[in-house]
Order: structure tokens, then sequence, then C-alpha cells
């Protein structure tokens, strides 16, 4: 059964290259229709493929030539599918599929049109390749090319410095992680020679469990998690996600909710023969998955821009995943990133309808401001899909972000590589996670309480109109997502998600014991829930029936206040410690001081010297091409005579 | 075909001087940029015969075509290619069309001069890298220097004239040591044949004391190293490409660069290998300041020529780096992003001078919001940047790629703390390019002088779309250039591979520092 993987990425890039090529003369229909058409042409071979899952050998090999060969390196064009790349196809050409469609409603106003569905098509060229790859090193492609489709993306209004800021920050925070990652590839190449998958997981298989920090596969293993911790946004080098919102909304459901920033997790998944051999690199990520879960969580709570609570609490999300990860529990965090792809898509979709129907803003309390008696009148689809992603996300039971949360939290505690203390961190976090997401909900959607009730009446909201819900283009996207966000979790219920994975997981390390719960995932789940609507109770305590409460509640400490509000100042730590300093020696030191005075002052030096030694020289080196031209011929008639009396004692 | 393959070599190298005969046929300046175009077209159209007759399987010269030229010195006219002339032959006569089109409205005085000096030129180019006689070697060398020099000081900018002295005098004293050392070798071989001085020194029919080695090696490596430039001989770089006219650079960077690690992969190692082993550690080390020092120094350029030419001594540093570091892929590497570089930087050059045509002027803080007036030039503005950022599918990430793997993996000492630093580049690349592109493509179309700023025209597009075709190609196909030049490669290295790999793990665990180690082997005179 031959499958021709590579005509799904090729499907989108053809999107892309018609629209580059074509879209400026094309109407928005054309251009939108070439843009959807062919990531649904996409999505429909994604499905064909996954039908002939029972008709294929696992893992499925498909290679076309060589990309790179020089000595022992060859890379080809391979591309592979087993079960993770099955998942990760299925996610990605899915809900790229909804939002692509549901760009049609929310682009429909802004220009460059053909240039926002040609973008977003490279996109997923690139994400594809990404997931469908059979070496690291095509991974790595994809790896880079949705960094360049975000960065495009991010600063898609490029009149906007702000937004160009954004995504040059995005791109370049993206390379240091990257450096990391370009290491690890070299020290896998350095140690196996080889970066296909199915020939290097082998060899490491082989290996034992490491004990030292130095060990072989411990070394790549961090490494390649610096990578992940760049393009999944986890510390110290989460700072670009929250200002890549700068980007229209599609754009960071699409790429910086649901599918790109989990590039890194995926990454890590796919690792899993060297992280299980490397202990010490699961505690890392375990440890740094659980900190950006809690770290992110706490700005979450106070942000007033809806996309912004968004973006933390996404960076967030991606903490939960890679603490599945650092309890090796891979299959967990691949549950996670499929329902987070659901409900955190979702969500922003939902925001940008919010945004769409109160004409660009984005601000919580002036939405509120804006929508006499409640957003949810005006927006009714809107308002409950967000409400079942809300309650997705928070852990609310049925929900499906409540199966792959707890599915975490549970193996946190109980995993032979976790332990108590990040469980109980990733509690709180996602009691907080609660807290702030039922905060947007009642903000964004619910009436002011102190407002007056006949407000609708007498005033027609901040932009002289009422806010309109978003048209069918839009709300079928949202209304699909919402049944998946509901449902989506019911696949994990018995671990029947993470045992269709582990083939890919079970990498021949015995798992170490289990600790023991009373009790055993019953107390986890009761405790999650019972922190779930604690989180809840408390935001319709401080933003329905108690609006004065969080004021007082802020002046009573308003130094953690200030810090959690001004996101720990780590922005304006990162500007004062790197690139101001590296900005102001480059230009003083190296440029002006070294090239300029010490450098080319020695240069200039010499040639001023040469020019004073000599009068008769000094006519000569004023400026006269002409007369270095006949130095030339004098110079040759010197080495010819030295030819003819060198030439003779040889 | 026969008689074609003896001869195609010197088809290739004087097809441009038939061109200028034809140049000084013609008036009028639109029939001689018509001839140029014309005759440049040709030259890369034969050249092109070259890669689809060029054994692949064989690591030696090809093509080859002998005559004597001065009996008395024993100086022949002898021509030919490997793998590592190959490509760079294409290369210039690719990249002289391009300056030739990107000269067609902004060279308005003395055209017909302008356009001889190119096709000089573009002989003196192709004669360095086909040459296999030394002295036919440095008359070529010499022949590229003069009509440069010229371009710039004529053709130029403001300060035209002191980049045009400055160019000449700092090439022209490498160049001169250069000969220097070519006499001596004369004088102890008795030959110019670069074949047989190589075969000779290898089977020890020659023989170079330690000291004789060195300084002969120094004498060629400081000429090469100018042209590179390696840091610190790079500061005539800046002011030169500021001051040439568009075509200047493109060739400048694009091809002229490209005789410095040519140079250096043809004279300092194959024919000094020992000496080359010596002073290695200290030539990447040059190697690694120029990537970092080149990045941050381009990234607070106010002038986007300056800009792009610091750029320059940062790629070129990878290049060096994979020399002097003796491994087959790294130096498979060197020569992809020779290719790579000159493509990507010569069509970052060809972008800052379509802007100059425009206003005339090369300060950033003039642009901004371009997107806006020229989108066309934006979307070619972004796919050049990327393919110098090294995005991979471009070209510019599998010359830097294989550079880095071949660094970490080879065998010499501190390999992977080169490659590491090395790789730091993919961070500054993208820190001055992107800092370069939302300063000038994107942004607020603030300034009033460039909203009437006028769409690329046919002929641009047709420029840029070549060269972006090329970066793409490159991108994605690099098994079919880097086959035609992988024998060579091998067999260039061969000599400095460790006899075990034993070896090689032992010099890179424990070495002793530096310093120690270069004047040990200076007193024992050996490489190992």
């Amino acid at each position: 059964m031959h499958l021709h993987l590579w005509i799904i990425p090729l499907l989108c890039f053809a999107g892309f290259a018609l629209n580059v090529l074509g879209g400026r003369s094309w109407s928005r229909r054309t251009a939108g229709a070439v843009g959807v058409g062919f990531v649904a042409a996409a999505f429909a071979d994604a499905l064909w493929v996954a039908s002939q899952w029972t008709s294929i050998v696992h893992p499925y090999l498909e290679l076309h030539g060589n990309w790179m060969q020089a000595g022992l390196l060859a890379i080809p064009f391979g591309f592979q599918l087993d079960q993770l790349s099955l998942v990760m196809l299925l996610i990605v050409t899915g809900v790229g599929l909804l939002i692509h469609i549901y760009s049609l409603g929310y682009m429909a106003h802004d220009g460059g049109f053909y240039r926002f569905f040609a973008l977003l098509n490279v996109f997923m060229f690139f994400m594809l390749t990404l997931v469908l790859a059979n070496n690291y090193l095509l991974l790595f492609i994809g790896w880079e090319g949705v960094g360049f489709a975000s960065y495009m993306l991010i600063g898609y209004f490029f009149n906007k410095d702000s937004a160009n800021r954004a995504g040059m920050k995005a791109f370049v925070v993206n390379r240091i992680g990257d450096l990391g990652f370009l290491i690890g590839l070299f020290y896998i190449f350095d140690r196996f020679h080889t970066f296909d998958y199915t020939q290097l997981f082998p060899m490491v298989q082989k290996m034992p469990v490491e004990a030292s920090w130095g060990g072989p596969l411990t070394i790549i293993a961090l490494l390649l998690f610096v990578g992940a911790t760049g393009k999944s946004a986890q510390l110290p080098l989460y700072v670009w996600l929250p200002d890549a919102m700068e980007g229209p909304t599609p754009v960071s459901a699409l790429i910086h909710a649901a599918t790109m920033v989990t590039a890194g997790v995926y990454m890590v998944c796919r690792s899993a023969s060297i992280y299980d051999r490397a202990p010490h690199a699961l505690e890392v990520v375990l440890a740094v998955g659980a900190l950006t879960a809690f770290f992110a969580a706490s700005i979450g709570l106070l942000q007033r821009d809806i996309k912004k609570v968004l973006a933390y609490s996404t960076v967030s999300q991606l903490g939960y995943m890679f603490m599945a990860c650092g309890a090796a529990m891979y299959g967990a965090g691949v549950f996670h990133l499929m329902t987070h792809a659901f409900f955190k898509g979702l969500l922003f979709l939902g925001a940008g309808s919010v945004i769409h129907a109160l004409s660009g803003e984005q601000d919580m309390w002036k939405i509120r401001a804006g929508s006499p008696g409640g957003l949810r009148k005006y927006a009714p689809i809107t308002f409950i899909t967000f409400l079942i992603a809300t309650c997705a996300i928070s852990g609310i039971p049925f929900f499906s972000g409540f199966y792959s949360k707890d599915k975490i939290l549970y193996d946190v505690l109980t995993s032979g590589n976790g332990s108590a203390l990040w469980w109980a961190v990733g509690t709180v976090a996602a009691g907080m996670t609660s807290f702030y997401m039922f905060r947007a909900l009642f903000v964004t959607f619910f009436a002011d309480p102190k407002a007056p009730a006949h407000a609708s009446n007498d005033s027609h909201g901040a932009h002289g109109h009422l806010p309109h819900e978003s048209p069918g283009v839009m709300t079928g996207p949202l209304m699909i997502l919402g049944f998946l966000a509901l449902v989506g979790g019911y696949i994990g219920i018995g671990d029947r998600f993470e045992h269709f994975l582990d083939p890919i997981f079970n990498t021949g390390v015995p798992p170490l014991p289990v600790h023991a719960i009373a009790g055993g995932e019953m107390t986890v789940s009761v405790i999650s829930v019972c922190i779930a609507v604690l989180g809840l109770a408390l935001a319709w305590l401080f933003y329905m029936k108690n609006p004065e409460l969080p004021e007082q509640l802020a002046s009573g400490m308003h130094g953690l206040y200030d810090l959690v509000l001004n996101k720990y100042w780590i922005d304006e730590v990162y500007g004062a410690l790197i690139t101001r300093p590296l900005a102001a020696f480059s230009r003083v030191v190296l440029w002006r001081g070294v090239d300029v005075t010490l450098i080319d002052g020695a240069v200039n030096g010499v040639a001023t010297t040469a020019e004073i030694a000599g009068d008769g020289l000094r006519r000569q080196a004023s400026g006269q091409i002409r007369s270095y031209a006949s130095w030339i011929v004098l110079g040759a008639a010197v080495v010819l005579l030295y030819l003819y009396l060198g030439g003779r004692t040889v | 075909m026969n008689f074609l393959n003896h001869t195609i070599v010197s088809w290739t190298v004087f097809l441009p001087l038939i061109g200028i005969v034809a140049l000084l046929c013609v008036r009028g300046d639109a029939a001689v940029r018509k001839v140029a175009l014309v005759f440049t077209a040709l030259t890369f159209l034969v050249s092109l015969h070259l890669p689809f007759h060029f054994y692949s399987t064989s690591g030696g010269f090809q093509f080859i075509q002998r005559h004597s030229w001065i009996p008395a010195f024993h100086i022949q006219y002898l021509v030919g290619m490997d793998g590592l002339s190959l490509w760079l032959s294409v290369l210039t006569t690719f990249l002289s069309v391009i300056g030739v089109l990107v000269s067609w409205k902004s060279v308005q005085k003395n055209t017909k001069a302008f356009f001889i000096l190119l096709l000089l030129l573009e002989t003196g180019m192709l004669g360095v890298f086909c040459s296999l006689d030394l002295f036919l070697f440095y008359t070529f060398w010499e022949v590229t220097l003069v009509p440069m020099a010229f371009l710039i000081g004529i053709w130029g900018h403001e300060r035209r004239l002191y980049a045009a002295v400055k160019f000449f005098l700092y090439t022209m004293a490498g160049s001169l040591l250069m000969l220097g050392c070519i006499l001596w070798l004369y004088n102890l071989t008795g030959t110019f044949d670069f074949t047989v001085i190589k075969a000779g020194l290898a089977s020890g029919a020659f023989v170079l004391s330690p000291t004789t080695e060195l300084v002969l090696f120094l004498g060629f490596f400081i000429a090469f190293a100018i042209k590179v430039p390696l840091f610190p001989f790079h500061t005539w770089l800046p002011d030169a490409h500021v001051e040439a006219p568009t075509a200047g650079s493109v060739l400048l960077a694009g091809v002229l660069l490209k005789m410095g690690p040519y140079g250096m992969l043809r004279f300092n190692l194959e024919l000094f290998p020992r000496a080359a082993q010596l002073c290695s550690e200290w030539i990447v080390i040059l190697g690694l300041i120029g990537i970092v020092y080149g990045a941050l120094v381009a990234f607070v350029q106010p002038n986007m020529k300056k800009l792009v030419a610091y750029s320059s001594v940062s790629h070129m540093g990878f290049i060096i780096i994979a020399i002097f570091t003796f491994s087959q892929i790294g130096t498979q590497g060197a020569i992809y992003q020779m290719l790579n570089h000159g493509v990507s930087t010569g069509g970052l050059f060809v972008l800052v001078g379509m802007l100059y045509e425009r206003r005339h002027t090369f300060d950033m803080k003039e642009y901004g919001g371009m997107a806006t007036v020229m989108p066309i030039y934006a979307g070619f503005f972004v796919l050049i940047v990327m393919s110098s950022v090294g995005l991979p599918l471009l070209n510019g990430f599998v010359g830097e790629f294989l550079i880095m793997v071949g660094t970490f993996t080879s065998a010499v000492a501190h390999a992977h703390v080169y490659a590491i630093i090395a790789a730091t580049g993919v961070i500054w690349a993208a820190l001055y390019l992107l800092h370069w592109t939302r300063n000038t493509i994107w942004g607020e179309l603030s300034n009033a002088k460039n909203k009437v700023l006028k769409e690329l025209d046919r002929r641009e597009i047709l420029v840029l779309s070549s060269i972006g075709a090329l970066t793409l190609f490159m991108g994605l196909a690099s098994p079919w250039f880097l086959n035609k030049t992988a024998a060579t490669t091998a067999a260039n290295v061969a000599v400095f591979q460790p006899a075990s790999p034993a070896t090689a793990a032992q010099r890179r665990t424990a070495p002793p520092p530096l310093v120690a180690r270069t004047a040990a082997r200076l007193t024992t005179g050996g490489g190992q």
C-alpha cells in the first residue's frame, strides 16, 4: 500500500504558491477559495491516510531522494507515519481547516487577503513536514519553517511597529532555542551518524539508562529540550508568545495555541527513547514544565487584554504537557496536546469572535462596557462555545480538559519519575487557571453588576452601535470545536488513547515503581475538581458578586500585585541585561572602537606613514589609479628580470 | 565533443574578451548594453557545458588544456577544472549576467568603458578559478584587481577614490606577498605547473624545510585572507562596498571574495598541508571572531550597504572554519557556502542597489514601510533575507549546516567548541537581518519621499526572480551540486585524516594549550 504522504504537505505548498504568484490579481473569493481549498484537500487526504491505517505496516516509511549528502551524512526527504504522527496529522489538518474557514469571515475586512491565506498555507506546509518527517533534520525544516510563518503572520499588520517588533522577537528568541536544538543534532550525528528515527532509536534503545548528568543521551536530551523551550514558549524563553498576540486572532488560534507551539512537546515525545534513558533530563523537563505552568498562570490572573490572558494560559498549558513528558508519561502529554488544540483553538476563535463583534476591542473591561446587558445576549453561540472551552480548560468534570489534565496530575504524582511537589505546583496552577478563565468569561460576557440594569436602553455601547454575533462562516467552526472540546476527552477514558500510542512510547526502559496513593486516581480527581470549582467560585465572587473586592485586595498587597501585573518585569530585565548592552557594546566597543579606530586606524596609519616616508612615493599614492597600473607594469618587469636571473640558478 | 571538452575552459574564459572587441565596434549606450548582455549570457550558457560533462567520480582536473606560453621560464598556458573550481566558474558567469542587468539604468556615464571593464573582470575571475599554472594564476589574479578598482573609482559614490585606492593597495599588498612566494616556489621546484608541484611535494620529490613551508604558507595565506576578508584584514571591504556601483558590489561579494577561500583550498591545503595543520587553530579562531564580530557590527550599521558588507565578514567566517578543520562534510559545506554566499549576498546587494536607484541613499533611517509601495520588492526581500538567515529549504541552510556538522565531528582539537561558537551565528544572522528588514520594508510609510516610489519593473523582477529561484533550487537539490565536488573534497582532506579514529578522539579530549602546542610543533617541525 502506497500512501504518498508527501502529497499532504505539498497540497498546502501548492495553495501557498498559487496565492503568492497570482493572488494579487484575484478577488477575495478566489484567494480565499484557494487558501481553504488546498487545506481541505490536505485534510481529506489525511482522513484517507487514516482510513488505510490497518492495511499498512507501522511505522510506514517512504523515501524520496536526498536533500543533503556529504561524506557520511545523508538526509533523505523521508516521511513516516506511525501512531504519533497520525494523531498529529489529524489534529493539524483538522483544526487547521476549521481555522482557515473561520478566517474567511474574520479577515473579510482586512487588506492583503491573499497574503494572509498564502502564509497560513505555508505554515500548514511546514507544520505537516514537521510531523511527517522521518528524521530530525527534516523535522528541523518544519521547525524553522513554522517559525518563519509565525514571524510573517505576527507581523501581518506590517505598518504597526509593535507587530514588527513582536515578530522579530519571536524569531530571534526561537533562534536562541534553535541553537540548543542544533547543537543537540550535532551530538546525535557525532555519536550515531544518522538522523533517521528508525535507525537512530534502535541504537539508542541498546544503551543503558544514564545515571550521570554528563551521559551522551542526557546531554542530547537537554539540548533538544532547549529547542523545545523556545518553540513551545517555556521558561526562560516564553517571552515571545505573549507579544505574538499582535498577529490576527486566527493566527493566534492556529499557530500560537493549537499547533506550532506544541511542536516542542511533539519533538520531546518523538525523542522518548532518548529521554527515557536520561532521567536527569526528565527531571529538568518536569521542573521547567511545572514552574512554567505555575508562573504563566499567575501572570494570567491580572491581564486585562483577553488575548493576553489566553496567551499566558497557553504558556501555562504547554507547561502541563511538558510535566507529562517529564514524568515519562508521554501519552498523557499528547492527549492534553490534543484536547488543548480543541479548547484553546476554540477560546482564541471565540475571543476573535468577541473582538470582531466589538470592532477590534480586546480589553475585557471595555468589552463589558461596550455590551450593555452582557455580551452573551448579543453573541449567544460565541458565549456558549466559549463557556464550553472555559469549562474544558478549567478541568470541570466531563469536559475534555478534565480528562487530560487530570491524567497528567495523576501521573506526575504517581509515576516513578514524578513527585508530590510538582503535583502540588500543578494543582495550584490548575486552580489559578480556573480562576482566570472564569474571570475572563464573567467580565467578557456578563453585564457589570455595578452598572444600572436599564443601561442597555440609554447607551448604545462605546462604539455607537451594539455588538453582533459573527457570521456563520465563523460560528460554524466554533460549534464544531465546541463539540470536540466537550467530547474530545472521552477518547482517553480507560487510557485507550495512551495505549494506542504505546508502540511509540514503550522504549524498552522498565518503568520505575509507582508511588501508591490512597484511593488511587479518584483521590487526585476529587482534589482537582475541588480546586477547579474553588477557582470558579472565587472568580464569581470577585467579578460578579462583589466587584470591589479585587481592588481592595490589590491595595492590601500592592508590592506583589505590581510584580505580577508587570509580568515580573521579565521583559525589562532581559532588555536591561541582554538586548541593550549587546547593542551598545556592538556599536561603541566593536564598531567605533575596534573596527574604525583600532583596526582601520592602523591600516590607514600604515598607509599614511608610507606616504610621508617617501616624498617621491607620495605623489604616486595621491589617488591616481592609472599610476598604480604603471606600478604593476613596473612590478612585472622586475619579476621578469628576477625570473631571468633566478631561473638560471634552478 | 572531444574538441569542445578540451577547449571549453578557454571558450568560457575568453568569450568576455571577444565581447570587449564587439563592444569596441558598436556605438550608442543601448547597443553597448545589449552586446554586454549577449556576451555575458553566452558565457553563462557555455559555462553550463562544464557541470553537464564533468565526471563526478574523478577528483582530479578535467577539461585540461595545455600550451607553452613563455618557454624561457617554463610558463605555460595550463587550465583545467576540478570539483573545487567547477561551480565557482558557473557562479561567476551567472553573476556577471546579473551584473550587466543591474547596471542597465544605473550606469549612465562612460557606459562603454563600464561594460568593457565588467567583461574584463569576468575573464579575470574565470581565469583565476581555472589556472593550473601559478604564473598564469597570478596574472589573472591581478587582472581582476584593476577593473574592480576602476569600477569603484569611476562609477562609485561619494568617497569612491578613497575606497578604490584602499581596495587596490590593500589587496595589492597581499598579492605581492603571494607573488614572492610563487617565485620562491619556482626557484625551489623549477616549474610553475601546479600539478607537478603538488605531486612533487606529496611524493617527496621536492622537499620543503618546515620553516620554508610555513613561510610559503603564510605568504599565500595572507593574500587570500585579505581577499576573504578574514578578521582583522576586513576593513577595506565596507569602504569598497559602500562606494562600489551595484554590479561592482555583486561581483565583489559574489565572486572576488570567493577567490580567498578558493586559494586556501587550492594552494594552502594542497601544497602545504603540514603548515596548514600547524596554523589551523589560529586561523579557525580568527574565523570564529569574524562570525560573531561581523554580525554584531552589522547589527549596528545605519548604512544598509555596510550592514551587508559586515554580514559578509560573518558569513565568510563559516567558510574559513570549515576549511581549516579539514573534514569532508565541512569542506563540502564550505564550497556550497561559497556558492550560497555569492547568490544570497549578491542578491542582498541587488536589493540595496534597487532602493538606491530610487532614493539615492543607503541610510536605513530614510526607509521604512517599503512593503506598502513596493509589495513585489518586499516579497523578494523577505525571500533573499531568509536565504541569508539560513532558513531550511533555501540554500544558506545547507551550507551552514554541513559546515557546522563537519566542524563538530572533525578530528581537530576543540572541534565541539568551534562548532558551538559558529552555531551562535544562527542567532546573530537573524538579529541583524531582521532588524534591517523591520526598519526597511516593514513599518509605517512615514517618509513622504518614499510614497511615490515605483514598484519593480520587468527587468528587475527578472533579476530577482532568477536569484530567488536559485536560492530555492539550491536549497532543495544540493546533492545535484555536491555530488560533483565530492571526489575532489575527499582527496583534498584525505591527507589530514588521522591514522586511526583513536587519535582523533585523543586529540579532542586532552589537547595541551594552544600556544604551547604551536611552539612545540614549530620546533619539531612536524604537523602531527
